[in-house]
């Protein structure tokens, strides 16, 4: 069958499938709306906050980061997987004796005001957005690919499909659909890795064939370090993100920002005791890690595919490249959604790929006149990976279907979470206590239609690879929410007006920062000083920022509330009362 | 049920604190140390076709916070009968 039409079948039937689950469980109440009932397994909330967790940026924009940041990638890797060791044991289980719907209300009651909890409410908001941004990204890269379509029309179907989907279900619909998604995004990403490791190197486990031998005896890394080399790229097991302190507070960042993300954290308050949301964790980790250590294989093993297909002879003799005219069909597909695309600088009729920095005058010795691949998107790489591997078509549709599930399940647990935030937190709790709970729903789906209509307009013009405006997000949560969470809990001394300023603080330095080296508000050209690690204070990326913002937000909160009035004495009793898990409220309650 | 002392409402926060601080500890160890600040030493090493760096860096560090945040809620959850402060 032709791929086009088994992918629409595919894609279809998963949809099907979904929507189906949604419908079947439509949610009735508002508080089925936000938490579901507050009733689910641990290991069920597992798999369903490994769905939610894993979005476009991990399905189908990571592995491809990994291909060409090689050891560099492992912020990634290291930080969106650390972050969960934090959550379990510094937040997930106090939040859930507290026992409220959203993180505003926590940090609200904690912090006994108003303004604390707005500020919570802007914080969460603004990193939640820039998440949205990040998965609109991935939306339309898997939306125009299995379309055939340009970027820009794949990225409004996809709008439109996220928008119906999350209006249809609230959080019951999303923790069951959520349950289908993670068994569909995991067998779409696990299975072409096995069989790219065993065409490899004869082993089927990605985790182990990584480091597994090639039919020749050399090892597959030390083979791919050997050809990018000779191509002028940076050797791949040792190429660093920027400095070693660029590393570190970006892998620190993204952990910190992992637990402090509303979307996850929600998910927390879902299941039936204490105990079970510190196994929650471990549980949405587990699954989670099995994406997460099979990612490396997946990066790896298309940076070596991709150069393989470009690069058949020897580097530097006139038949080494492959022809214009004989390209495989995946690059003319691939083509037409404009992220790849090639061009003939030196009129041999084959295709260069190469660093031009990196190889330097023996570019020249080769007759070759400058890198004909003039774009090889990132976030193409993991939908392109069986496609470049030659892989049945079944297996081609199964990733594409992977990758919108990926991106769908995320966006739709971001949109509630917004929703939530706007139509419980600042409109019921604050401007309006007495509005009933219809008209509550009808402004927590405005909400999520404005928020999807923004990000669809970044996505048009994201400020970096799904990947890296996901990581933006995070230093942004890591920046305003993480640190006040973690003093609510472990400072009984942290009041309000500490609180306040140290989100205040936090959230200003991080946007600061970011905004200088991406524009004001992401739009293109407004940017202070030219994005690159020469004008980035000591090296630090803005995607890595946030990890100077959280402390910021420390220090700030602390020193503000030591030097004013210690909380009410009620507050600490609430702090000494989180503190022990008897006595939590059974998940019903609400 | 009656509302456990204040002293044995702080040696059981205590113990808490204990039990997190070791296991962060490891988990800044693995990720942090050797797979950022001592990858380079080592990547001398080598574990298969891996440079043990890199492996820390790309496979080992999640193994291990998989492990740990299993062995943290057993432990809470047995602490938490020992003071006698669990749920039910």
């Amino acid at each position: 069958m032709e791929l086009k039409t088994l992918t629409f079948i595919v894609v279809g039937a998963t949809f099907a499938l979904y929507i189906g689950i949604a419908i079947w469980s439509r949610a009735k109440s508002t508080g089925d709306f936000y938490v579901a009932g507050k009733g689910i397994h641990p290991v069920a909330n597992g798999m369903a906050t490994a769905a939610d967790w894993m979005s476009a940026a991990s399905f189908i924009s990571m592995a491809g980061l990994i291909a060409f940041l090689g050891y560099g990638g492992s912020v990634f890797l290291m930080g969106w997987t650390g972050g969960y060791v934090l959550l379990a044991m510094l937040l997930a289980p106090y939040l859930r004796k507290f026992g409220k719907f959203t993180v505003p209300e926590f940090v609200g009651d904690r912090y006994y005001s108003q303004t604390a909890r707005i500020v919570a409410v802007i914080c969460l908001i603004v990193a939640s957005v820039t998440y949205v941004i990040g998965q609109m990204r991935g939306i339309g890269v898997a939306f125009s690919r299995f379309m055939e379509v340009d970027f820009a029309t794949g990225l409004f179907t996809g709008m439109g499909i996220v928008f119906i989907y999350a209006v249809l279900g609230g959080m019951k619909g999303i923790t069951y659909t959520q349950i289908a998604q993670y068994c569909v995004l995991i067998t779409a990403y696990t299975i072409p890795a096995i069989f790219i490791s065993l065409n490899l190197t004869g082993n089927p486990i990605p985790q182990l064939a990584l480091g597994s031998t090639m039919g020749d005896d050399t090892f597959l890394l030390d083979k791919l370090d050997l050809i990018v080399t000779d191509l002028g790229f940076r050797e791949y097991s040792t190429a660093s993100n920027g400095n070693m302190l660029n590393m570190f507070l970006y892998t620190f960042s993204l952990m910190i920002g992992t637990a402090g993300l509303p979307h996850v954290i929600i998910r927390f308050f879902t299941v039936p005791k204490v105990k079970d949301a510190r196994y929650s964790a471990g549980w949405a980790l587990v699954f989670i890690a099995i994406l997460y250590t099979t990612a490396p294989a997946v990066g790896a093993m298309a940076r070596l595919n991709l150069i393989n297909t470009i690069q058949t002879g020897p580097v530097g003799s006139p038949e080494g490249n492959i022809q214009i005219s004989d390209v495989p069909d995946w690059m003319t597909r691939w083509s037409t959604t404009g992220l790849l695309s090639w061009e003939d600088k030196n009129g041999d009729g084959r295709i260069q790929y190469y660093d031009e920095k990196g190889l330097g005058d023996k570019a020249a010795e080769y007759g070759w006149a400058g890198n004909e691949m003039t774009k090889v998107d990132r976030d193409i790489m993991v939908l392109a990976n069986p496609e470049i591997a030659n892989l049945p078509n079944w297996v081609i549709a199964l990733v594409a279907a992977g990758g919108i599930a990926a991106a769908l399940s995320t966006a739709a647990g971001l949109l509630l979470a917004i929703a939530s935030a706007i139509s419980h937190d600042l409109l019921k709790g604050v401007f309006r206590p007495d509005i009933d709970e219809k008209t509550e729903l009808l402004a927590s789906r405005i909400a999520m239609a404005f928020a999807i209509g923004v990000a669809a307009y970044f996505g048009l013009n994201p400020p970096g690879f799904a990947a890296q405006v996901v990581a933006l997000a995070f230093g942004l949560a890591a920046s305003s929410i993480f640190p006040v969470l973690m003093m609510g809990i472990f400072d009984k001394r942290a009041n309000s007006t500490g609180a306040i300023a140290g989100m205040l603080s936090g959230l200003g330095v991080t946007l600061l920062y970011i905004f200088w080296f991406k524009g004001w508000f992401f739009i293109p050209g407004t940017n202070m000083a030219p994005n690159n690690a020469d004008n980035w204070l000591l090296g630090i990326s803005p995607e890595a920022f946030g990890a100077i913002g959280a402390m910021v937000n420390f220090g700030v909160a602390y020193v503000v509330s030591h030097a004013t009035t210690p909380p009410p004495e009620h507050i600490q009793h609430l702090v000494e009362d989180i503190r022990v898990p008897r006595g939590a409220g059974t998940a019903t309650d609400h | 049920m009656t509302a456990p002392q204040d002293s044995h409402r702080a040696e059981y926060w205590k113990r808490n604190l204990k039990l997190v601080a070791t296991l962060l500890t490891i988990w800044f160890v693995v990720s942090y140390l050797f797979g950022i600040i001592l990858v380079t030493p080592l990547n001398a090493i080598s574990l298969g076709g891996y440079k043990l760096g890199f492996w820390f860096a790309q496979q080992g560090s999640m193994y291990v916070f998989v492990v740990l945040i299993f062995v943290y809620a057993a432990k809470m959850n047995s602490l938490d009968k020992e003071f006698d402060v669990h749920e039910d």
